[in-house]
């Protein structure tokens, strides 16, 4: 189902949450909301739910505009960030609820409800654990069953509220990938806020930014990535150098620079050799480390205005080892790709 | 290293005596505290059902069963049954708006619910005599129609659903705010109605606090003496509650009639003490099941 957000604003008191957002979501996208904390993200996913009231604006479903509808008819599903499953029940309790309160008429019988339940928990790789309760269950187990309790009223939007931010590292790792492949096969159009842009780009297949209420970017994770629209996208999305220069520096860039603007430039974008003699060195090496595959070489920049400025480098490991610098060598620069933004 | 253990030693050294005090100081507190419970809490509960059947089983029971004890009886059992229910309907919801919902006053409305509590309970029956009394602000319009509150059963409902108000509120409001309200958003978002969120979600997570703050709250009803005292006009048979006929039968010299009166209303308090224990342990494990 597709969605579309249409001029939403809101307010709390004073603070403006939300200003003005438009926002078209394609049937079958696992789109991350993606934003520093206190953007206004969960609380433009509550308003998509229903479990929030937008000050204006509309929210269509499937072209169908569910503005003043209950979140309970919505036809949503929704993951919150603790997972808020029903204590006082069973596994097996809480992925059948959704179930067992259908109205009469359209209430599936038991004997469906059960196969429904344990097929849902086997999808999650969870129906061992149907009888606990969720206090036995660790922090990516309760996630799973939230997950197949939303899933089990076959929503045709799925929400998640920060899905893995209450989760360790490794399991963190295993559930997006999880996450993703489920989305792949059951396709249902999904939403999912974050703060975690590593995250965003992993998952996602397309990544929504916001800031303080507003979108700043959309698009394809890579092309976010390498394109990103302004200043506040290049920062927050992956690591980025952002250096100002004067026409006197020679540094040797790929276009003479905008007046006024800064450079950012990616850390792997940056091409270091060791200086031939102390005149045309760029930078000064501090320090490395390893990142894997990769290095991160720490650099100070060397320039009569901006002294001590960090530059960061990253190339792959084999390269570095060729280049056999020390901690103290001076270096040259040359950026083969930037972006320029005030 | 050496440096090190010694500075733990001495830490350990010093910590010895200031956790443990010395033997007699423990023996001299716990043997204060507990002559306190004996001679303030056992010996009345003690003198009350020695008194109580001083002359005997049968003139017990006789006192008992005079009209005008069992048309106290009835009456405190009325009160209860009918501020108990309005009670732990309004208590619920005071908490729900409370914990659920932002609105302006909300503090005010907080401490209001404790008023109550803060106001001594002869001011309370006072106010409702001001209001609808004789001479009160709604006296007349009363009067006018033909509806007796003041010395007569309404009177003395009121002033007890006044006096037990806060109970249950104040035991759901706290459990309430800690709990939030992300179930309850769970199960809409899943298509239950609000009555089937309320049954099947928020009621199985407070019912033992709700049961708690009822059964603080009928033994409140059931024992409120100053409140009610006020309002009640003490008219034997009519408007005398068991605590108010404690009282009379004590002061015509029924000395058995009194204590056999004033030990139904000391095996209330037992078996409130009872209950309490019971649900707070159940409380306890429901809030730890692992």
């Amino acid at each position: 189902m597709s969605i579309i957000l249409s001029d939403i604003s809101k307010n709390f008191g004073r603070f403006s949450a939300l200003n003005h957002i438009n926002l078209e979501i394609p049937e079958g996208e696992l789109v991350a909301l993606l934003g520093p904390s206190g953007c206004g993200k969960t609380t433009l996913l509550r308003i998509i739910a229903g479990l929030e009231q937008a000050d204006s604006g509309r929210v269509l479903l499937s072209g169908e505009d569910k503005t003043e509808q209950h979140v309970s008819r919505r036809g949503i599903g929704f993951v919150f960030q603790h997972y808020a499953l029903f204590r006082h029940m069973t596994v097996f309790d809480n992925v059948a609820f959704g179930l067992r309160v259908k109205p009469k008429k359209i209430r599936p019988s038991t004997g469906d409800i059960h196969r429904k339940v344990h097929a849902l928990l086997e999808l999650v790789q969870l129906d061992w654990l149907h009888d606990r309760f969720p206090d036995q269950l660790s922090g990516g187990q309760r996630q799973r069953v939230a997950l197949a309790r939303a899933l089990a009223v076959e929503p045709s939007v799925l929400l998640l509220d920060e899905p893995f931010g209450a989760l360790d590292a490794s399991v963190r790792k295993d559930l997006r990938l999880w996450l993703r492949s489920l989305h792949y096969e059951l396709n249902v159009t999904s939403i999912f806020v974050t703060h975690d842009q590593e995250e965003a780009m992993e998952v996602a297949s397309r990544v929504v930014v916001l800031n303080h209420g507003c979108i700043e970017q959309q698009g394809a994770p890579s092309e976010i990535y390498d394109h990103p629209a302004n200043a506040f996208v290049s920062k927050f999305i992956g690591q980025t150098n952002v250096l100002q220069f004067d026409q006197q520096e020679g540094l040797l860039l790929p276009n003479t620079p905008p007046d006024g603007k800064s450079a950012h430039v990616r850390p792997h974008d940056i091409v270091l050799a060791k200086a031939s003699n102390d005149d045309n060195a760029h930078a000064v090496l501090r320090d490395w480390q390893h990142l894997g595959a990769l290095i991160r070489i720490e650099l100070e920049k060397i320039s009569p205005y901006h002294s001590g400025l960090s530059i960061f480098v990253e190339m792959p490991n084999e390269q570095f080892k060729q280049l056999a610098l020390k901690k103290g060598d001076k270096v040259t620069l040359q950026i083969q790709r930037a972006h320029w933004f005030h | 290293m050496n440096a090190v253990t010694d500075l733990i030693k001495t830490a350990e050294a010093v910590k010895r005596p200031a956790l443990t005090d010395p033997v007699w100081l423990r023996r001299a507190l716990t043997g204060i505290a507990l002559g306190f419970i004996l001679l303030f809490l056992c010996l009345p509960l003690a003198v009350v059902l020695i008194e109580a059947f001083a002359k005997g089983w049968a003139t017990y029971w006789s006192a008992l069963t005079q009209p005008d004890t069992l048309s106290a009886i009835r009456l405190t059992l009325l009160t209860a049954l009918v501020t108990v229910p309005l009670n732990t309907l309004f208590g619920l919801c005071a908490a729900w708006a409370i914990t659920r919902f932002q609105f302006p006053g909300k503090s005010l409305l907080l401490t209001l619910i404790d008023l109550p509590f803060s106001v001594s309970p002869v001011i309370s029956g006072l106010i409702f005599v001001l209001i609808f009394g004789a001479q009160g602000w709604l006296g007349e319009w009363v009067s006018a129609h033909n509806i007796k509150v003041i010395y007569a059963v309404p009177g003395i409902i009121l002033a007890t659903l006044f006096i037990t108000f806060p109970f249950v509120a104040r035991e759901l409001i706290p459990l309430m705010q800690e709990m939030g309200s992300q179930e309850e958003e769970a199960a809409l978002s899943l298509g239950a109605s609000s009555w089937q969120m309320f049954f099947q979600i928020t009621l199985p997570n407070i019912k033992w606090a709700l049961l708690y703050g009822v059964l603080l709250c009928n033994a409140r009803a059931m024992g409120e003496f100053g409140a009610v005292s006020v309002v009640s006009g003490h008219i034997r048979g009519l408007t005398n509650t068991l605590p108010l006929h404690v009282e009379v039968s004590y002061n015509e010299y029924d000395f058995v009639g009194a204590f056999a009166s004033a030990s139904i209303l000391a095996g209330l308090a037992l078996l409130t003490l009872v209950l309490k224990t019971t649900l707070e342990w159940l409380q306890q494990q429901n809030r730890s099941p692992t």
